[in-house]
């Protein structure tokens, strides 16, 4: 499939193929990462609004589940909200969730407002998706409807996308 | 528009004519509690249809948050493969908080199944591939949580109250040569 078939992004999050900023925000209390660290992995970074939605309709339970499919892509997944670092343990830990979550607390959505998916008047991030590949480009990035879970349909075919732009090591046949 | 992927085959469970004019599919987790509140819902719209519904479930469980719920769609499709899947569907959504293996064996034995090849079914995981390949479908088809509904392969994003839906039922079963 093409990206002209996957649905883009209307608002001003940063589109294909410019530079993802970089950041260093918690991922635990008391503990950092940087897209630096995940430097030569592909990152799906998904922005959404709050911790402790409902459960059944939860986009991070949701990608919780579809973490195989992911890691068969070896890709990274993150999610990214203003809850601080205490909140997110809180939540993953009730949500059994097997991927870490970064707070976007402290300057609050510094990180969003950099990727331009922040919500002035809500103080929260929009609900976004950004698939970066291993050299920290954007590949595929897409907003929700702030109510609508994206699903990760998406994500898939972007990852996909990806994979088939990747270009043949050599000695391998394609 | 968020579709159906892959349409509806003869590989799907299926209740109701396949010559329906409307086809109703469900993504659903058998110890989801919305899905649970959706049950007599469903049962409901086949009723007042009729002979105009083909109902399709597929497997969609949150293993995750529904510690039951994978091994629920095993033993549904153990149920199925002596014949019996919907009963074994309507039973499981019926008992949402008896979810555990004797549970699941206690329902198979009461629909007669030969109950030494159903945990032997179970316990091999003989059904987790195809209850894993739902859920795939599922996650390609733009599902994002469970129930999920899709009407005449279209994914239904209006609510699924009882009016709702039976009118969105209705209303596709009033476009002609649309399946």
């Amino acid at each position: 499939m093409s990206t002209a078939t996957l649905p883009q992004a209307t608002t001003g999050a940063l589109p294909a193929g410019t530079k993802l900023p970089d950041f260093h925000l918690p991922v635990a209390p008391g503990r950092k990462a940087s897209l630096s660290d995940y430097r030569g992995q592909t990152v799906i970074l998904a922005f959404y609004p709050a911790d402790w939605s409902p459960v059944c309709g939860d986009q991070m339970a949701l990608y919780n589940e579809v973490l195989p499919d992911f890691q068969e892509h070896r890709a990274q997944v993150l999610g990214v909200s203003v809850d601080g670092p205490w909140c997110h343990r809180a939540f993953a830990e009730a949500r059994k969730l097997r991927f870490p979550l970064l707070s976007d607390f402290e300057p609050k959505g510094a990180f969003a407002r950099a990727c331009g998916v922040y919500r002035e008047g809500d103080g929260t991030s929009e609900r976004a998706l950004f698939v970066v590949d291993g050299e920290g480009t954007i590949r595929w990035s897409y907003v929700s409807p702030i109510d609508v879970n994206p699903g990760a349909d998406g994500i898939l075919e972007a990852l996909e996308e990806l994979e088939s732009n990747r270009p043949t090591p050599k000695g391998e046949t394609p | 528009m968020t579709v159906l992927k892959p349409p509806v085959s003869s590989d799907d469970h299926r209740a109701g004519p396949d010559g329906a004019p409307v086809t109703l599919t469900e993504y659903g987790d058998y110890e989801c509690p919305y899905c649970g509140a959706a049950y007599p819902i469903v049962q409901e719209v086949r009723r007042a249809l009729g002979p105009n519904l083909r109902f399709v479930f597929r497997h969609f469980p949150l293993s995750q948050a529904h510690p039951h719920a994978q091994r629920a769609a095993e033993a549904a499709e153990a149920a199925g493969a002596q014949g019996e899947f919907w009963k074994m569907h309507d039973l499981l959504f019926q008992n949402q908080d008896a979810l555990e293996d004797a549970d699941l064996l206690r329902y198979a034995v009461s629909l007669k199944l030969d109950g030494e090849r159903f945990t032997r079914e179970l316990s091999s995981g003989l059904h987790a591939d195809r209850v894993r390949r739902d859920f795939r479908s599922g996650v390609r088809s733009g599902v994002n949580g469970t129930p999920t509904f899709f009407i005449n392969g279209v994914r239904h994003d209006a609510p699924w109250d009882l009016p709702t839906l039976t009118a969105a039922l209705e209303a596709a079963a009033a476009v002609p040569g649309v399946r």
